[in-house]
């Protein structure tokens, strides 16, 4: 039996339990279990990796229940890269965290654990419910980690987080019930094998409830009109919260990638594609909306969250095109983007403790006692995030620009991604100008620099250089793996066997 | 072999960039010794390759990077190429000589030398890449590697807004270009440019072809500086001198022509290419000419002068001709001598007597006769005296202006518009020697000029050695150069023949000839009357600084976009709530629209007692929004919610359900009534009545969208895994309860991950509180002060001996949840329930004096019980969660059975527990802290 693919679900669970028993444990131990079992993450990953890159599956039939009546966790290319993707942000920030933002309350270890396991689990599951009960698990310890230190700001912003998102939580139980009372199932791969045979006349339920499940996911990926809540919220965050809170828009662009592939995929018959139509003009718009908010922001926390929404309109626009090309390039691009968004993240925090009272508003300030090594973090950042040559953001959006041919659609694509590019370099202009350049008096002697924190944030920085020096094989898998998402019938073959349980028989005894 | 030196030509500044950072520290002389020695290498390995360029072979190399998407790190050496190489490595290293004593003690030289050698990298990228996306990657970098540059001097405001307006302007120059060459690559099948310059035809016919050139344009435009963006460069002359010198003559500016160049043979040749680059170039020729002889100061003269020098390039690429080509291939390398000769004249100058203002500067030819000698000589080449190598390629121009085939019969213009700005030129060149070095005495100098260091001179005479050498001796010097360079320029990769062009300094008297002579002549007539002519600009032309207008109108931009975002992100819960309910109405209506809705099913029959419950459920809904602004009434109306939603549950026989749902409705209303205790007990009226109306509006297309959702899915047949569930729950699961198989066996992965959220939930309430500090209320709204009894007698008699009758139906109701109602979370719920009431009755401090738990350590152990449940199975092989069950008998007891469900069971059942008292705890604590405070006083 191949029980590693549960592991990243089980390991941070049983870690996060146990940190909870150890409640009055040295914060150093705390600290030591929770990097461990970070750390353990990341081989992990990496073997589930190496199991799937062939273009196999591995599923995982719990309660040893056959699928469709059990829930099933379900390993593919894409679900192997984003767990990894999971674990290579969260072990930098989660080591930034242990340098002191990690305290007040002593929980913030086990709630991290509990959000990588919410995580792990959404990337994981091959059921549309357990789905539901994984993003509970990471908007309930989401939330925790964004309340964690206290403030108003903080209370705030949580308050309209949480709200939003537990409205959100309903309209997920709606679609999902929906689409059980028509389909009867739950199970990923047996609702895409019944949405290819789905009736005309059920067509118009099915319809909506695809279309309220994409409302659900475009507002954890933050969409437009539903990503107003993300600024405020992950400015108020701790930055290594923060850092690792550019995995979670990323999770509805995977569960939007999954369900809009596999589910409501070109195979849908009457349903199929559905989502592009909505997508399209949506992504393009958040694109630009969110550059022109990168252009107003006025600190640089501020500044990174607006560019976590544009990277998110970049990734849906690829994925509304609905190409095996793009969304090999979106593929490729979403990694780049959740890992520096990331250490941009962490980089702020650490600008943020070297400018005292200024913190990090883009405004004059004195100049900071590490400018020159900060700045130099910065730059390689900004030119990552900007998308400039010749790091990784560069080879994502180019091959994303070389993915649509001509027509209105290149036009539009390239316009709005080369335009906001533009902007957003005007803004990281700017914004590094006034940091870095635009100092007032000599530094401060008694501010210091954590290195463990600079050294962390710096991992993440690297990321680009490493994503663009091995783009070759990095966009082979993200292709291969594209292709297989476009090809579903291998995913439904690995779930229900060849043939697939299509007829319902109420009385089938299941050899146990 | 050979070409594998190129790479490491590029490769050297590259790397190396970060060793005069390491170097300042043994010395300042030590920096530049190294910046110098690596591009001295790097000269030396190019030096080595020429001979066999030369010879007519094009050296490529090639390694590949992203194949599949033609991105390819393909390096080739041809004549163009080897001309700007040389240009870059050969004036880099003066440059570099030079800054040595251009920079102050103050200045950071190992950043300096590091960002330069970064820039020439970059730069030698761009002219030796054969992959044109490999180009473009280069081309982006000499934007970055020069925006550092030009705000070397950061403290400057002048230098960050130069060095911004510089990116802006480049960096999104080039965002067009990628756009551009991804269409070329796109028309012409790859992005090698051995393959683009070989498909002509294909190109120039293909429907995209204006939009890629056009595209392509603008890349090269905005980086050459050419009209409209010429007004980021004079912008740039914030940087450092040397700076100015190496970017302004032979490099940065000279990446867009260097482009028209290169893609000379696959795009020049229609007439779209003629109207749209020679008429930029000419306007740019002239606006350039023109405004060079009206800047006061001496660098702004000099990036003037760059601008209308490179519009002459640019026109003389844009006739389309093989001799037009060739003349800009000349002007290019003559323009780089003498323009670097003079930014460094002109730094000498600025340098040693502390202002670059002419009308202060005057009469320094007593002072530094040597440095106005070398400057006059670079003058008069850029005006294109004879003997001066500028007269050669400008007399060329001159002749091409008249030997072109387009304009008809207003072939006219370009001659004269040439020859005009040949006067200015001459003008310009004239007022930089004559009001620096002679004019009078100079006026208020910050300091008394002198000669520079030795050294500061020497790259300045060996550029006007080469301009005087390549003036008198052409055939003998730049000869195989410029032979080189044309042909790959004009013929691409197919080889070929360059058509005839003489470099005799002399060619006879004929129309250039003419026409030089009328710019020398009206040059020094204007230079006379440049008082009057000063006056006349002045009262035409309002000062007008494009940088500043360049920052209000990004100012304003800015302002716009934070209105925007402040119009969007304006910080309302209320708003996004409605954009996200709006969003799901239309989602859904969009789905429904079209498709019947009402499937085969008719509607069932409708009992008294349902309608009454149904009516009710709605009633209280409706109440609980009405008086949403009193609380406690509120909160009233909502229960009344949960318990109809309860019945209703009985009413269609799922009494699991209902008592779970009775048992969380019960302990949420007394949470909620624990934190109403912290509120005012009316909220404040905010919504003004249209907002009301809106929001019901919104409200009733919300619920109205459900409740078709609801019509659709109960009228059609009913067919699920629910029946799988049923057959299998006995046999399969042991439990014929088959709502809590399910819970714990069929789907316990759901419950175990749900039990999760609770605990995390409720850890996130401690994390939350811990440290809060609330105001406590001591009186109600109306005034009346809280009673002071506040744990009743008779509750406090009756709860107790309750908490153990209510333990025993928890017990009794988890083990016989799994074949009866029944099961853990609602014996956790029930078992709460109890510990709560003892809490209410007899207060928090008397139920923990007796309750020795800690529910954090509760809820954590309840889920990892769950947890390690499902752990177990592994042992046999199973997959997780994978449960077990036997039937066992015992005396006295007879036959019961054992499920490793009911252990998972156990775990939710402490979980509930823990997590529902640690709410209950902390949320009492905070009442009870200020109570006992009070009591203490």
């Amino acid at each position: 039996m191949n029980h590693w693919i549960i592991l990243p679900i089980i390991l941070p669970l049983l870690s996060g339990l146990l940190l909870l028993l150890g409640g009055r444990w040295a914060q150093s131990r705390k600290r030591l279990l929770s990097l461990l079992a970070t750390a353990a993450l990341l081989p992990l990953a990496v073997a589930l990796l190496l199991q799937v890159g062939d273009g196999s599956y591995r599923v995982y039939a719990l309660g040893n229940w056959p699928a469709p009546y059990g829930i099933v966790l379900v390993l593919d290319r894409l679900a192997a890269l984003m767990l990894l993707l999971t674990a290579l942000l969260a072990l930098p920030s989660l080591w930034y965290a242990t340098r002191g933002d990690d305290g007040h309350s002593g929980h913030f270890h086990a709630i991290f654990q509990f959000q990588l396991m919410g995580l792990n689990g959404a990337f994981l599951t091959g059921d549309l419910f357990n789905l539901f009960v994984f993003f509970e698990v990471l908007l309930i310890a989401s939330y925790a980690l964004l309340l964690h230190g206290g403030g108003a700001a903080r209370s705030r912003a949580g308050l309209h987080y949480v709200l939003l998102n537990l409205t959100g939580s309903s309209l997920f139980l709606i679609a999902v019930g929906v689409l059980y009372g028509i389909t009867g199932t739950l199970n990923m791969a047996d609702l895409a094998q019944r949405m290819a045979q789905a009736a005309p006349s059920e067509a118009g339920l099915l319809h909506a409830a695809a279309l309220l499940l994409l409302l659900v996911f475009a507002l954890k990926a933050a969409l437009l009109p539903l990503y107003f809540w993300l600024p405020s919220a992950y400015s108020a965050a701790s930055a290594p919260v923060a850092a690792l809170f550019a995995i979670m828009t990323k999770v509805g662009v995977y569960a939007i990638v999954r369900v809009y592939t596999l589910i409501f995929g070109a195979e849908a018959g009457v349903l199929a594609n559905l989502a592009s139509e909505w997508l399209w003009p949506l992504a393009l718009a958040t694109l630009l909306l969110g550059a022109f908010g990168a252009l107003a922001a006025g600190t640089l926390r501020g500044l990174i969250a607006y560019l976590l929404i544009i990277s998110v309109g970049i990734l849906l626009a690829g994925v509304a095109l609905h190409t095996t090309a793009a969304l090999g390039a979106v593929l490729y691009y979403l990694p780049h983007t959740t890992l520096v968004s990331g250490g941009l993240f962490l980089l702020a925090g650490i600008i943020r403790g070297q400018r005292g009272a200024d913190e990090d508003r883009l405004g004059s300030a004195a100049a900071m006692p590490w400018q020159a090594t900060l700045g130099v973090l910065f730059f390689i950042g900004a030119i990552a995030v900007a998308g400039l040559p010749p790091l990784s953001g560069f080879i994502g959006k180019l091959v994303l620009l070389s993915a649509v041919a001509p027509g209105p659609q290149q036009a539009w694509l390239w316009s709005v991604v080369l335009g906001g590019s533009l902007i957003t370099l005007i803004a990281l202009s700017r914004a590094g100008s006034v940091l870095f350049w635009k100092t007032t008096g000599g530094a401060s002697a008694t501010v210091t620099l954590d290195r463990q924190q600079l050294l962390a944030a710096t991992l993440l920085l690297l990321a680009p250089l490493l994503l663009s020096l091995f783009a070759a094989p990095l966009l082979a898998f993200t292709e291969a793996t594209a292709q297989q998402l476009h090809a579903p019938r291998g995913y439904i073959a690995a779930v229900l066997g060849a043939e697939g349980p299509l007829s319902l028989v109420a009385t089938q005894e299941v050899a146990r | 072999m050979n070409a594998a030196l190129l790479p490491i030509i590029i490769l050297l500044p590259l790397l190396g960039a970060l060793l005069p950072v390491l170097a300042i520290r043994l010395g300042r002389t030590a920096s530049a010794w190294s910046a110098a020695a690596l591009s001295g290498i790097a000269l030396g390995l190019l030096l080595t390759l020429v001979p066999q360029v030369f010879a007519g072979e094009t050296l490529l190399y090639r390694l590949d990077w992203l194949p599949a998407y033609g991105l390819n790190l393909a390096l080739r050496l041809d004549g163009l190429g080897v001309l700007f190489a040389l240009l870059i490595l050969g004036i880099g290293l003066l440059v570099i000589l030079y800054a040595r004593y251009y920079l102050s003690e103050h200045d950071p030289m190992g950043r300096f030398y590091g960002f330069l050698l970064l820039f020439m990298a970059a730069m030698l990228g761009v002219v030796l890449s054969e992959n044109l996306l490999l180009m473009l990657i280069f081309w982006e970098l000499t934007s970055l590697s020069s925006f550092l540059l030009i705000g070397y001097w950061k403290h400057r405001a002048d230098a960050r807004q130069g060095a911004r307006l510089a990116l802006t302007i480049t960096g999104g120059g080039g965002l067009a270009l990628l756009a551009g060459i991804l269409l070329l690559g796109h028309i012409s099948g790859s992005y090698e440019l051995s393959v683009v310059l070989a498909s002509t035809e294909t190109i120039q016919a293909h429907p995209l072809y204006p939009a890629t050139l056009v595209l392509i344009l603008l890349g090269a435009f905005t980086k050459s500086a050419q009209f409209p963006f010429h007004f980021w460069l004079p912008h740039a002359m914030a940087a450092p001198t040397p700076v100015s010198a190496y970017l302004h003559s032979a490099t940065m500016v000279k990446a867009g022509v260097f482009l028209l160049a290169r893609l000379f043979p696959a795009l020049a040749g229609s007439e779209l290419w003629f109207y749209l680059v020679a008429g930029t170039g000419m306007v740019t020729l002239l606006l350039g000419a023109y405004h060079a002889l009206f800047k006061h100061d001496l660098k702004g003269l000099l990036a003037y002068s760059t601008i209308s020098h490179l519009g002459l390039i640019t026109l003389l690429f844009g006739l389309g001709t093989p001799l037009g080509a060739v003349a800009g291939v000349f002007h290019i390398i003559n323009h780089a001598i003498f323009k670097a000769s003079l930014f460094m004249a002109a730094g000498i100058i600025d340098h040693e007597s502390g202002t670059r203002d002419m009308r202060k500067l005057n009469g320094l030819w007593r002072y530094m006769p040597h440095t106005a000698t070398l400057a006059m000589v670079a003058a008069a080449s850029m005006a294109g005296v004879p003997l001066f190598n500028g007269f050669l390629s400008k007399e060329m121009f001159f002749a091409e202006t008249l030997h072109h085939s387009w304009l008809g019969a207003w072939h006219w213009l370009l001659p004269v518009g040439a020859t005009l700005a040949g006067v200015f030129a001459v003008a310009y060149s004239i007022r930089f020697i004559h009001d620096v070095f002679f004019n009078g005495d100079p006026i208020d100098l910050p300091r008394t000029p002198h000669e520079p260091p030795r050294y500061m001179k020497v790259p300045v005479e060996i550029l006007v050695a080469l301009c005087l050498l390549v003036g008198i001796f052409p055939a003998w010097t730049v000869a195989p150069l410029l032979a080189s360079a044309a042909a790959s320029t004009v013929n691409g990769t197919v080889g070929g023949a360059l058509p005839h062009y003489s470099l005799a300094v002399w060619h006879g008297f004929n129309l250039p000839l003419l026409m030089s002579v009328i710019a020398i002549a009206g040059g020094a007539l204007i230079y006379v009357l440049r008082h009057q002519l000063f006056a006349l600009h002045a009262r035409l032309f309002r000062p007008f600084d494009a940088k500043a207008l360049f920052e209000r109108q990004l100012e304003q931009i800015i302002g716009y976009a934070r209105r925007l975002t402040a119009l969007l992100e304006n910080g309302s819960l209320q708003r996004y709530l409605m954009l996200l309910v709006a969003s799901a109405v239309v989602l859904v209506a969009s789905g429904l629209w079209g498709s019947p809705l009402s499937g085969p099913l008719p509607a069932g029959e409708v009992d008294a007692v349902t309608l009454a419950g149904a009516l009710a459920l709605a009633l209280s809904a409706i109440t609980t929004t009405l008086w949403h602004r009193r609380r406690l009434v509120a909160l009233i109306q909502l229960s009344v919610v949960g318990l109809v939603v309860s019945i209703a549950f009985v009413r269609f026989a799922a009494p699991d359900l209902a008592l779970t749902q009775l048992s969380v409705e019960m302990v949420t209303i007394i949470l909620l009534m624990l934190v109403l205790y912290f509120l005012p007990q009316q909220s404040p009226a905010e919504s003004s009545p249209l907002r009301i109306g809106r929001d019901l509006l919104l409200a009733v297309a919300a619920g109205g969208s459900v409740a078709l959702l609801a019509w659709g899915v109960l009228t059609r047949p009913y067919q699920t895994i629910g029946d799988y569930f049923m057959a299998n729950s006995l046999s399969g699961g042991g439990g014929s309860n088959v709502v809590n198989v399910i819970l714990v066996d069929f789907r316990g992965f759901d419950t175990l991950g749900e039990v999760t959220v609770l605990g995390i939930a409720a850890i996130g309430i401690v994390m939350m509180l811990s440290g809060l500090q609330l105001k406590m209320p001591t009186a109600d709204a109306a005034g009346r002060p809280w009673a002071r009894e506040r744990y009743p007698m008779i509750l406090a008699v009756i709860s107790r001996p309750l908490l153990p009758l209510a333990l025993v139906v928890a017990i009794y109701l988890m083990l016989r949840g799994h074949n009866m109602p029944g099961g853990g979370f609602i014996a956790g719920l029930v078992t709460a329930i109890a510990l709560i009431l003892q809490y209410v009755a007899s207060g928090i401090a008397w139920t923990q004096q007796r309750m020795h738990l800690d529910y954090i350590k509760l809820t954590a152990a309840g889920v990892l019980l769950a947890a390690l449940t499902g752990l177990g199975s592994w042992a046999f092989g199973y997959p997780y969660l994978t449960s077990s069950f036997g039937h066992f008998t015992l005396p006295l007891l007879g036959e019961f059975e054992l499920a490793t469900a009911m252990l998972f069971d156990l775990g939710v059942f402490l979980a509930v527990i823990g997590s529902t008292l640690l709410v209950l705890a902390n949320l009492g604590k905070l009442s009870v802290l200020k109570h006992t405070l009070k009591e203490e006083r």
